[in-house]
């Protein structure tokens, strides 16, 4: 089974590669676009069925390492692949 | 007195780390990422570079080596632990020093003979210094933006922890411009800026980072 960590720069955090990709994309036309951020999606493999306590084990592992909870948010869910 | 300079597999800075604690009158210790203990050192330098190649976010791996488990627990005994640029980033990964550093929000890689006020001249690492002394050393970071929440902010202002502060136009977003913050014992100290890289007027800018590896010896040799 898999589990699915989204780690995103909390939103007061200035997020300079958002706005690079922001300015990239309004030089290609793509001037409807207002905002960028850019986050990162870990897929983590585990062996057996993911479970309450699964996820919690997964919790503990994004906030220790995954994500740096000073400038970033996460979010687990397990994905039904 | 011994000081550890301690290599990750992409430190890059380790070399000029020791050179620099030798010119300042102490003796280089060589640590491994891996080394369980400490080899007896009175004092440990976290060199700059790209532990880890920056993956996931600079220092974030780092941080859980080894040598860093030996790290923390002497600074809970008072040991004097100086960050520079990825050793800054590893302390405050490690939540040794608080706040983050992020991209810089010129979007670029700085790399400049930065002018420099020190904030601070009571720490392990800055006592050799005068507060509102001008020091100009090396840049050299593109994830030198140093970040924290306003209460960490206003309480760094109010202890004094601001250790060293961007003189002039700041150069990579640093909130308040920031270059480098000290723990509340001052003996933690850990700064974007590359003092190690000013240390002999031949290879440098000049010689006033020397100061924090000469206040490091003198203070050992005075108590």
């Amino acid at each position: 089974m898999s589990v699915v960590v989204e780690v995103m720069p909390k939103p007061e955090i200035l997020d300079p590669q958002g706005q690079a990709v922001l300015s990239a994309l309004h030089r290609l036309g793509f001037t409807e676009v207002s905002s960028v951020r850019q986050g990162k999606r870990f897929e983590l493999e585990l062996d057996g069925d993911v479970d309450g306590a699964v996820l919690a084990r997964i919790e503990e592992a994004a906030a220790t390492l995954l994500a740096n909870p000073v400038i970033e948010d996460h979010a687990v869910h397990d994905e039904i692949a | 007195m011994r000081v550890g300079v301690v290599t990750f597999p992409g430190s890059l800075d380790e070399r000029d780390a020791a050179r620099a604690i030798r010119y300042a009158g102490g003796e280089p210790v060589a640590l491994w990422h891996a080394d369980v203990g400490l080899a007896r050192v009175d004092a440990v330098v976290l060199p700059g570079g790209f532990s880890y190649g920056d993956y996931l976010r600079c220092g974030a791996i780092s941080r859980f080596a080894p040598v860093m488990r030996s790290v923390v627990e002497g600074v809970r005994s008072g040991m004097p632990v100086l960050g520079i640029c990825n050793g800054f980033q590893i302390l405050c990964e490690a939540g040794l020093l608080p706040g983050a550093l992020i991209r810089n929000d010129v979007r670029t890689f700085v790399c400049r003979d930065q002018p420099l006020t020190v904030e601070n001249a009571d720490t392990a690492w800055t006592s050799a210094y005068q507060a509102g002394q001008r020091l100009v050393v090396p840049l050299k970071s593109g994830e030198g933006g140093y970040v924290a929440d306003d209460a960490t902010l206003e309480a760094l202002e109010a202890d004094a922890r601001v250790v060293v502060r961007y003189a002039g136009a700041n150069p990579n977003g640093s909130m308040r411009g920031i270059a480098g913050v000290a723990s509340e014992d001052g003996r933690v100290v850990g700064l974007m800026p590359h003092p190690e890289h000013a240390v002999d007027a031949l290879t440098g800018p000049g010689t006033d980072g020397l100061g924090f590896f000469a206040s490091l010896i003198r203070s050992a040799v005075a108590a």
